[in-house]
């Protein structure tokens, strides 16, 4: 598949994750509506609508000040101080031209510049926060800075850029709430199961007077099942959207640079550094270009390991670009 | 009955007449910016220039004729009317400024200096920064061109007079007009 196949492929994968999501956020909201809090025959889906309510609220929350809590937590500090109170000359260069990169590729995205930010950390690994282009930050470690080439940092800087143009930070930020909202009904479901059994039986009999008993039944074995794997549903599904956004964005970063080899080296770089970012906290790991918490996962293949990492497997990603760059960028079929 | 039905297919047509006149006119301001900022690029580059030919002037005395060229390059790029000579001397100073950097790798002192190490790093990030441009530019002409030629749009296009975009390499003069724009670079 050439650049634009490939972004348009991940876009409708992304919307089917998207999709089975709330899916199952229906399923079990419909079902705590109906079995549990269901017992004045309201027609209002009141449970649904508070973990929908408390879901928006962190969401709207992590929104507002999720980038400046992310840049805290690592200790990022704006590049132009960096600049001015460099130590020595060629850290000045190394600096004044990850800046240069930034406005580079806020250029070729035609989006305003964002802020950049550089994290004291020795391990290659970059990240892209804010919630929409025009309150977003790009941000790298010092390490990054010293291992990559001028056109390696490119790659990497409009990977971070197309996180940026694809609003991807405010899709996970959904995500998250969306998990949050499930994990809040299934905790409820299985509270009020464990503790008032019988209040729900009533209401399941009562249910099934008009003759749909059976699809009842099958209705609430699927509802029982759901959340109990509703945690791990929940959080596989994540994943997923997580892993399509970072395809998507090796996609879109070439097209900006329209050279998808430079980013292709950057990660056979970053990938040869498989220590951890210590910088980076876990809760933001899926921001990142490459997996900061050093674990191996991302680096092997295979099935199961593959359904737990938040990035997809470095090979895949980089034969992924590689193709781009043999194909090229021809008129596309379809834009 | 006609009556309304003929009313009602007037509004719509008027309501989708307008969304398409507002996207046209989104596009041609996208298209314009993007033009301007190739511009800007351009005139950073011909301010860097001076710069980066003082600080090499002396540990290379002895290629006066790459610096002059480099410098004779930049007046002609500088003074150059309209967007075909504009492009073919923007050209010779790239070419000029590419012999420039070729010459500097045989004098040690220059490529440990600091200010030219800078100053080429300015240079390579402005010539990046006008190639990202024009391809933004042609990117946003595309889409624009093709907007305002398919069918429908193409009726409010044609009854409006939007004019069709052209992409980098054929330019009309009057579209090349800049604002002046301040981009002293901090001496080093």
């Amino acid at each position: 598949m050439n650049l634009l196949e490939q972004q348009a492929a991940n876009r409708r994968r992304t919307w089917a994750v998207m999709a089975v999501f709330v899916a199952l956020f229906a399923v079990i909201g419909a079902g705590v509506d109906l079995f549990i809090v269901g017992q004045g025959e309201t027609y209002l889906p009141v449970a649904t609508l508070a973990a929908l309510a408390v879901g928006g609220g962190q969401a709207w929350q992590s929104l507002q000040h999720g980038d400046r809590a992310v840049l805290r937590s690592t200790q990022a500090v704006p590049v132009a101080t960096r600049i001015a109170e460099a130590a020595s000359d060629d850290d000045r260069l190394r600096f004044r031209q990850f800046e240069n990169v930034v406005d580079e590729m806020a250029i070729a995205s035609g989006l305003p510049r964002p802020q950049a930010w550089i994290i004291a950390d020795n391990d290659p690994n970059a990240f892209a926060t804010g919630r929409d282009p025009d309150h977003a930050s790009i941000a790298v470690t010092e390490g990054l800075l010293r291992t990559l080439s001028r056109e390696e940092l490119q790659g990497v800087v409009a990977h971070e850029m197309a996180h940026i143009r694809n609003y991807d930070i405010r899709l996970m930020t959904v995500v998250a709430a969306l998990v949050g909202a499930i994990l809040l009904l299934a905790d409820w479901s299985t509270r009020v199961i464990r503790f008032g059994g019988g209040r729900r039986r009533g209401s399941s009999r009562r249910s099934g007077k008009d003759g749909g008993g059976a699809i009842v039944i099958v209705f609430i074995v699927i509802w029982m099942l759901a959340i109990v794997l509703a945690p791990v549903i929940g959080r596989l599904l994540a994943l997923a959207v997580s892993r399509r956004r970072e395809y998507l964005a090796d996609a879109t970063g070439a097209e900006l640079t329209r050279n998808p080899l430079g980013l292709a080296r950057a990660l056979e770089k970053i990938e040869a550094h498989v220590a951890p970012t210590p910088a980076i906290k876990r809760g933001s790991a899926h921001l990142c270009i490459a997996d900061p918490l050093g674990l191996r996962i991302d680096n092997r293949e295979g099935w199961w390991a593959n359904l737990w990492a938040t990035h997809p497997p470095m090979a895949r990603r980089i034969a992924a670009l590689r193709t781009m760059a043999y194909e090229g960028i021809r008129p596309a079929r379809r834009v | 009955m006609l009556g309304w039905v003929l009313l009602g297919l007037i509004v719509v047509t008027a309501f989708w007449a307008v969304t398409v006149y507002n996207r046209l006119i989104g596009l041609r301001n996208q298209k314009e910016n993007g033009w301007r900022q190739i511009d800007v690029q351009l005139k950073r580059r011909h301010d860097l220039i001076p710069n980066l030919v003082n600080t090499v002037r002396g540990a290379m005395e002895f290629e006066r004729d790459t610096l002059t060229a480099v410098m004779e390059a930049r007046a002609k790029a500088m003074s150059a009317s309209g967007p075909a000579e504009a492009g073919r001397t923007e050209g010779m100073l790239t070419q000029a400024l590419g012999r420039l950097f070729a010459l500097a790798e045989n004098y040690p002192q220059l490529r440990a200096n600091e200010n030219v190490k800078m100053l080429q790093e300015e240079l390579a990030a402005t010539e990046n920064k006008i190639s990202f441009a024009r391809q933004f530019y042609n990117d946003i002409a595309t889409k624009y061109n093709i907007a305002r030629e398919t069918f429908p749009a193409n009726t409010v296009a044609g009854a409006f007079g939007f004019q069709q975009a052209e992409l980098f390499e054929i330019t009309e003069p009057a579209e090349r007009q800049v604002p002046s724009v301040d981009l002293s670079l901090k001496k080093p």
